[in-house]
């Protein structure tokens, strides 16, 4: 048995996740997203990535994040490549800054308004 | 100088204002001015450019700028509500003046039928907890090193340590390591961790940044910056063992060692101070104990989320725009006084009047298991109460008892406990 502490939403959950012969079965979870998570990180776990990307002619930063989780093993990849991002304004929240990033099938995504 | 008389000042455009404003310019106030000294509104959650938020209020994990977008597009839907940006508040009255300087308006004065009192926290410094040692550079507090990474751009250090285990220094020892700055440890005086545990496990555990519980820095050292600091265990009584001490090396030393609600005005003002909290003493309206006077977010009491910044603010917009708008009538409504009882380092809000929903923020003094939170006739059972958690309750009418004049507040039953 493991037990991980939710990092889902701010109630951190204590979930007790039991394994035998690859079958997961979860318990003490609030809720079905605590059932996802505990399942995924005793698979192959996850985390959303966020950091800021440079913007052209502005001292401003502009916040990104990936728009979905991802494999947390790709996390320091996905960092190198934000790095070397450069933006140009303006720019919309949601808006796509890089498709399919370090390879994870996953885009970067803008998180603030710059005009 | 001419006095401009409008309806509500909102001190502060962070989540606390934006939230109290757009309540109290949905209630029907006509003229409401948001202040804030930022060249934008959205105040630390500029700055918050980690997810987390947003998980209650909108039923969506956001990052703060993402959580401050939601509010301040709603904001173009009042045009009642005027902002003023690099407007700094430098008086308060009770009786609702207020002076404010700015570089374009120069002084102006204001005289407000009501204030909302939104104007955060602040961190405390180096100062605050008397660290020894010299006085190099490379010493920041955890929130001003969050602004020079995630809105100015700077790289603060190569190898650092953290001292204090608050939320945001979770949150920045994660940020530190992905930017690819050893974070070389986290130390807490206390026997447990001060963060949400979520942060404790995604910020630290993800990144095997090793925490070391009661323990605390007892000298910074190094000339012009940092070379690194001697850390040292802490005994029960929370002091140093200085035969135990150790140098770590490294050359920045962070401080997440707590936040202090930002007062100084609603001092000015006269507004009674609760001591367990830091903030004035307010009741379930967010109304302070000078009249027209109201206060929410961080101001009146630190919160863990910002979800309930924004749920408490509107009801202080909410408050202050029937006070505005004079529809109070009749007698005055029945009151309750909360009385922390066992195991209560602070309840907010501290005073209770019939006929007002009711959320109680309730901060245990110490971790405990298996507890029962008792608040008046409300009983709930927890399996886990800490300091850096506050447990949120909705009080129900039938939960108060207002004939006996006090609420009493407490956490029983429990095994202590160190998680």
């Amino acid at each position: 048995m493991r037990e991980l502490t939710c990092i889902v939403c701010p109630m951190g959950c204590r979930i007790k996740v039991y394994e035998d012969n690859g079958q997961i079965r979860v318990e003490d979870q609030g809720c079905r997203r605590g059932e996802l998570y505990a399942r995924d990180e005793m698979t192959a776990p996850k985390r959303v990535v966020t950091s800021v990307v440079a913007v052209q002619g502005c001292s401003e930063l502009l916040p990104v994040k990936t728009a979905a989780p991802v494999p947390k093993e790709a996390i320091f990849r996905v960092m190198e490549e934000i790095r070397q991002v450069t933006v140009e304004k303006p720019v919309r929240i949601g808006d796509v800054i890089r498709e399919n990033l370090a390879g994870t099938g996953i885009a970067l995504i803008a998180t603030k308004h710059i005009q | 100088m001419e006095e401009q008389v409008i309806d509500i000042a909102v001190i502060g455009g962070g989540p606390a204002g934006l939230a109290a404003a757009i309540a109290a310019a949905e209630a029907g106030v006509k003229r409401i001015i948001i202040f804030d000294r930022q060249t934008e509104l959205g105040g630390i959650l500029n700055q918050c450019i980690h997810n987390g938020f947003g998980l209650r209020y909108f039923k969506e994990e956001l990052t703060g700028p993402e959580y401050a977008a939601r509010f301040i597009a709603q904001l173009a839907e009042y045009p009642q509500i005027e902002v003023k940006l690099e407007t700094m508040v430098v008086e308060l009255t009770s009786d609702r003046q207020i002076i404010t300087t700015s570089r374009r308006d120069g002084w102006k004065i204001y005289q407000a039928n009501a204030v909302i009192l939104a104007m955060g926290c602040r961190e405390r410094p180096r100062g605050a907890i008397n660290i020894p040692g010299t006085r190099p550079a490379g010493v920041y507090t955890a929130g001003t090193m969050q602004r020079l990474m995630n809105i100015e751009g700077f790289r603060p250090g190569n190898r650092a340590v953290i001292l204090g285990s608050g939320d945001i220094g979770l949150i920045m020892a994660r940020r530190l390591t992905l930017e690819g700055i050893e974070v070389a440890a986290v130390l807490e005086l206390l026997p447990y961790s001060c963060g949400l545990n979520r942060n404790v496990v995604q910020c630290l555990e993800d990144f095997n940044i090793p925490l070391y519980l009661s323990h605390t820095v007892v000298e910074v050292c190094g000339e012009g910056r940092v070379t690194g600091v001697k850390a040292a265990p802490v005994g029960p009584d929370r002091c140093p063992i200085m035969e135990r001490s150790f140098m770590i090396d490294c050359d920045t030393l962070v401080l997440s060692v707590g936040l202090i609600p930002e007062n100084e005005l609603s001092r000015e003002a006269g507004v009674q101070m609760e001591s367990s909290t830091g903030g004035p003493r307010i009741d379930s309206g967010c109304r302070t104990s000078v009249p027209g006077i109201f206060a929410c977010g961080n101001v009146a009491h630190v919160h863990d989320l910002v979800d309930d910044v924004s749920e408490e603010s509107r009801i202080a917009g909410k408050a202050a725009a029937a006070y505005v708008l004079g529809a109070q009538q009749g007698s005055e409504p029945n009151r309750v006084k909360v009385e922390p009882g066992r195991n209560i380092r602070s309840v907010t809000p501290q005073e209770i009047v019939a006929g007002e929903p009711t959320v109680l923020y309730i901060r245990a003094a110490f971790p405990e298991r298996d507890v029962i939170v008792a608040a008046g006739r409300h009983r709930s059972k927890h399996r886990i109460v800490t300091p850096g958690e506050t447990v949120r309750i909705m009080l129900h009418p039938e939960d108060v008892d207002f004939s006996a004049g006090v609420l009493p507040v407490a956490i029983e039953g429990g095994v202590e406990s160190n998680a």
